[in-house]
């Protein structure tokens, strides 16, 4: 790794339409930097990295390598000239081994045709040394762990020689852990000369692995700021105002437990058990968060309170009745409000107006609904009243709810399930993908629902929420409940229970010595310190 | 000729004198089976687009923040389907009259005239140009004369004469249409109107010719058998699909097949053979079972125009208004919301193809007590099949169906006259039914014809090209 490139970004202008998503950007990525782009969900990073690795050509200004402009008609181009990129959404073939997808679009052949993988597997094994990956280049790809597959596709990256590497939000699919895995990764990179650009919104990472940080926010650069800069400040550039990151939340006053889940198993069509043998309770007045890496059966588990899953065996019990077994509808009329997790697929229809989705699980009840003739004038006016309750920004009631923000989306969603008396509220991954400033209003909105007496089960993969919201938390793996432990429990013995750890052995392993996976790891990362003061 | 009626086999059929009214069958299957074609080069191109727009997240940065969670679009492949089914009217109107325009060149190219001029087009281009012009427009005022009003018609009845042709045509596409577009409206590509007529029709005619009941009972029952033939037929694939998952395009497809030989079978049963007849056809309804004319013998326009209206204004409200249309059109955009929201998808599944399959009993009945008063294994024509052009065309929409049916009911009715005053083939008002469709099916085509392609020209260019298509559209 002799090579080391400069890349500069000058002046990029990408407009969709009318739409500008970058407004004359300026980057420099110095060799052998971890540059960190940090800035809210849409506020353009993504384009801008779409730009510099060629899949979108940019309005105007100039990418810069070692000074001499160059322009990139797709990513080969860009690979061509060192840059790599790491996806959110990993581009691998799953049935595939390492070695065959890190061949994928670079094959050499033998005589006659063969695929030669000898030369890819050498390579795959100098780098995975090199950096202490731990990756078998004939492993199959689907078998491994998520964050396993990402240093796959970091290996794919080198083995191309980028020398710039792009890992965009290369987090949010990761356990705590393996967080700190590859922020190791990422320094051991940068030290034998890999630059890297890191685009983010999890200010922590940001913090403990950055050499410089420049701050985007709606397609322009707002400032840089460098890695010993308060969390609170960082998040104001971001943001655009002064945002406050702790949720000021009154002590809980659990009254009697009136939601108890026993023995909750739900059995997926190929047979996993998705949720295995799961039992807890939420009492009145109390948050419980439940806690896990995306994938160990959060999902399935709020299904099946709904009466969404189809093989669900064991017991919920609201109020003393029996909720499995009975329809979606019924289950929503016993008092259980859901926001379900990804509000586009399963909490909107994006094409119905604000109005029409604030009522779409209400359209049939009075005064909506006389028999089976509806009062558009009705759900107008309920419309307009949600709306101001929950400061939705909307052009109009009738706007169709695609069109608006995340943030926006999600008050419409979280608005229509806390607009009826509630005996149940679960919202799964309650601020995913939202601004910064409905995220403080959304939270504010579950602890308000939590004091008016409502069992309230939050199902987040990011532990700052969880950390922020939860009166307990439990945490789940592969399907089964790891532990139940109080709100106040430490970010390093929940991401060792997310890791499948009980919470005796979570808590013996972090007082005794880190986990150590791979030998050339430090005993304590400077990560964990920091991590674990500041949020 | 019986052959003819069948759902498939495009252009199998040699072309052979179109002796009966509905020997055009096989073109409206061409352009039926066009419309299968038309979405797959589209589609990869969509799926190109979308890719390319979601890899980034941010096609519209602060407005929309695609939450990278999430690339996928609900929905999933039917969304192009959707997308040309409710796309915007004005695209409609567009194709129309892209499609007339088109149609006119053809016109010209058939006609002798410019053949001849042709041969001097360099000496004398004004001469070619000007017959080009004069036969397009002489078909097209003939069309007009056929379908809407005729001023050399014989007294005000005559001079109307083309117009009621027109309704009483437009009469069972209508129906037929409203049904395709509210399945679509739910999600679900219904192709089986034709099957729904025929079941509706074997039922009414059976009630109308087997049973003697006094007046107005024995046309209600009529109706009400011909409305619970089409919607057993069309709840049954509602019912499979929403039990089996099977899905609703092969479904209805072949449902067409069972309904058709059903039929052929019934029409040489004696329970259904007329008396004394070796050609498949039933005995003539009873006349307390078919539709009063609404303006006198004169006219064939029936009872059953009347209710094609009725129809648009209920499934008007139905979409619009009722909390049943209300979990239609949800399950119909996004199905796992509406299901999350504690929609019965399954039961909205059954339900609307039942309903779909009741309108398109209409159309059935229309048929047999209105316009034929027998039955024949003719009795849906290509109706079933150009209700889901009508439906394309009327954007899903009741009242874009109500116009669309109008138009090609208007179509149909001038062809005729079109061919008797200046020998334009009848086939031409096919090919620009089919080309409706295809313009239809690839709106940045029309979008880029008329420069109204957004990224492109400017906004000044798109307005008069508005304006000077709503005025060519009306024409």
């Amino acid at each position: 790794m002799v090579r080391v490139l400069k890349l500069e970004l000058k002046g990029i202008t990408k407009s969709f339409g009318s739409l500008l998503a970058n407004d004359h950007i300026d980057v420099v990525v110095e060799p052998g930097q971890i540059h960190c782009l940090l800035g809210e969900n849409g506020a353009g990073k993504s384009t801008l990295m779409n730009v510099l690795y060629g899949l979108y050509e940019p309005t105007d200004g100039e990418i810069l390598i070692d000074d001499e402009p160059v322009s990139f008609r797709g990513p080969g181009d860009a690979m061509a000239a060192g840059i790599g990129m790491v996806h959110q959404h990993f581009m691998l073939v799953p049935v595939f081994t390492v070695a065959e997808n890190v061949a994928l679009g670079a094959e050499s052949t033998k005589a006659g045709g063969f695929l030669n993988l000898d030369d890819t597997r050498r390579k795959i094994q100098e780098i995975s040394d090199r950096y202490g990956f731990d990756v078998d280049p004939d492993a199959l790809v689907e078998e491994l762990p998520v964050g396993v597959q990402q240093r796959v596709e970091i290996i794919k990256a080198l083995v191309r020689d980028a020398k710039v590497l792009i890992l965009d939000e290369p987090t949010a699919v990761l356990t705590p852990q393996e967080t700190d895995e590859l922020l190791d990764i990422m320094r051991q990179l940068k030290s034998s000369g890999t630059s890297i650009v890191f685009i983010s919104h999890k200010l922590r990472e940001v913090k403990a692995v950055s050499d410089i940080i420049t701050v985007i926010r709606r397609g322009k650069v707002v400032g840089s700021a460098d890695p010993g800069a308060s969390t609170t400040e960082l998040a104001s550039m971001m943001v655009g105002r002064a945002v406050s990151l702790t949720l000021d939340k009154a002590p809980a006053r659990p009254q009697e437990t009136t939601f108890e889940v026993k023995d909750l198993t739900v059995i997926a069509p190929n047979g996993h058990h998705t949720v295995d043998g799961i039992s807890f309770s939420i009492a009145r007045g109390e948050i419980l968060a439940v806690a896990g890496v995306q994938g160990n059966g959060q999902t399935e588990l709020t299904e099946a309170i709904l009466g969404l899953q189809e093989r669900v065996s064991g017991s919920i019990l609201l109020d003393g009745k029996e909720l499995l077994g009975r329809s979606v509808k019924e289950v929503l009329h016993a008092g259980v409000g859901f926001v379900p997790e990804d509000r586009k697929v399963d909490g909107l229809v994006g094409t119905f107006s604000v109005a029409e989705n604030l009522v779409l699980d209400l359209y049939d009840k009075a005064p909506f609904a006389k028999g089976i003739s509806m009062s558009p004038a009705k759900v107008m006016e309920n419309a307009n009243s949600r709306i101001g309750e929950f400061d939705v920004r909307t052009p109009s009631a009738a706007s169709a709810a695609g069109t608006l923000s995340g943030g926006n989306q999600q008050k419409v969603v979280m608005a229509r399930e806390l607009s009826r008396p509630l005996r149940l509220f679960i919202a799964s991954q309650p601020t995913r993908g939202v601004d910064v400033g409905s995220i403080e209003f959304l939270h504010r909105r579950i602890v308000a629902e939590r004091d008016t007496g409502t069992p309230v089960m939050i199902v987040s993969t990011e532990l700052d929420e969880v950390m922020e919201l939860a009166d307990r938390i439990a945490v789940l793996y592969k399907g089964k409940l790891v532990g139940i432990v109080p709100a106040g429990t430490g970010r390093d013995v929940l991401g060792l229970m997310m890791a499948g750890l009980s919470p005796d052995e979570a808590h013996a392993d972090t007082v005794h010595h880190r986990p150590v996976r791979h030998t050339e790891q430090e005993p304590t990362s400077p990560s964990h310190a920091e991590g674990g003061d500041h949020d | 000729m019986t052959d003819q009626n069948e759902p498939q086999h495009p252009g199998g059929t040699p072309a052979g004198p179109p002796a009966d009214p509905h020997a055009d069958t096989r073109h409206a299957d061409k352009h039926h089976t066009d419309k299968h074609h038309v979405p797959t080069p589209a589609d990869e191109e969509t799926a190109a687009v979308v890719s390319l727009d979601t890899a980034g997240g941010a096609m519209e940065p602060s407005a929309v923040p695609a939450t990278a969670q999430s690339g996928k679009i609900p929905g999933g492949p039917d969304t192009l389907v959707r997308r040309i089914f409710t796309g915007s009217g004005m695209v409609s109107v567009l194709a129309v009259l892209l499609a007339l325009i088109l149609g006119g060149l053809l016109i010209a190219l058939t006609d002798k005239q410019v053949g001849a001029t042709a041969t001097y087009l360099l000496a004398r281009p004004t001469d070619f140009l000007s017959a080009v012009w004069g036969a397009a427009t002489r078909s097209y005022v003939a069309l007009f004369q056929g379908s809407v009003f005729n001023p050399d018609g014989a007294g005000v009845a005559g001079q109307f004469a083309p117009l009621m042709e027109t309704l009483t045509i437009a009469t069972p596409l209508i129906t037929a249409g409203l049904g395709v577009a509210l399945a679509f409206r739910a999600g679900l590509f219904n192709i089986g109107a034709q099957g729904q007529i025929i079941m509706a029709g074997i039922l009414a005619a059976w009630a109308g010719f087997a049973l003697h009941l006094p007046l107005g009972l024995h046309l209600l029952l009529v109706l009400v058998a011909g409305i619970i033939g089409g919607a057993i037929w069309g709840g049954l694939v509602g019912y499979l699909k929403a039990r089996t998952g099977a899905h609703e395009v092969i479904l209805t497809i072949m449902f067409n097949y069972i309904a058709l030989y059903l039929l052929r079978y019934l029409l040489n049963t004696p329970a259904f053979q007329r008396p004394g007849e070796s050609n498949p056809i039933s005995p003539i309804l009873d006349p307390s079972a078919v539709y009063p004319q609404i303006f006198g013998t004169q006219y064939r326009l029936h009872l059953g125009f009347l209710l094609a209206i009725a129809a648009t204004v209920f499934v008007w409200w139905l979409l619009n208004r009722s909390t049943v249309g209300f979990e239609f059109r949800a399950v119909g955009a996004n199905p796992k919301a509406a299901q999350t929201a504690g929609i019965n998808v399954s039961r909205s599944t059954i339900l609307v193809m039942a309903l779909a399959g009741a309108l398109a009993g209409l159309s059935g009945v229309a048929q047999v007590a209105g316009t034929e008063k027998v039955l024949t294994d003719g009795v849906a024509a290509t109706y079933g099949f150009d209700a889901i052009t009508v439906a394309l065309l009327g954007r899903s929409t009741p009242w874009g169906t109500f116009a669309a049916g109008l138009l090609f009911g208007a179509f149909r009715a001038g062809a005729v006259q079109m061919q008797i005053q200046t020998g334009t083939p009848i086939d031409i008002v096919l090919v620009v039914q089919s080309l409706i469709v295809l313009f239809i099916a690839a709106p940045p085509l029309v979008r880029a014809v008329f420069g109204l392609n957004p990224r492109r020209r400017k906004r000044a260019t798109a307005g008069k090209s508005r304006t000077a298509a709503t005025t060519g559209g009306a024409a």
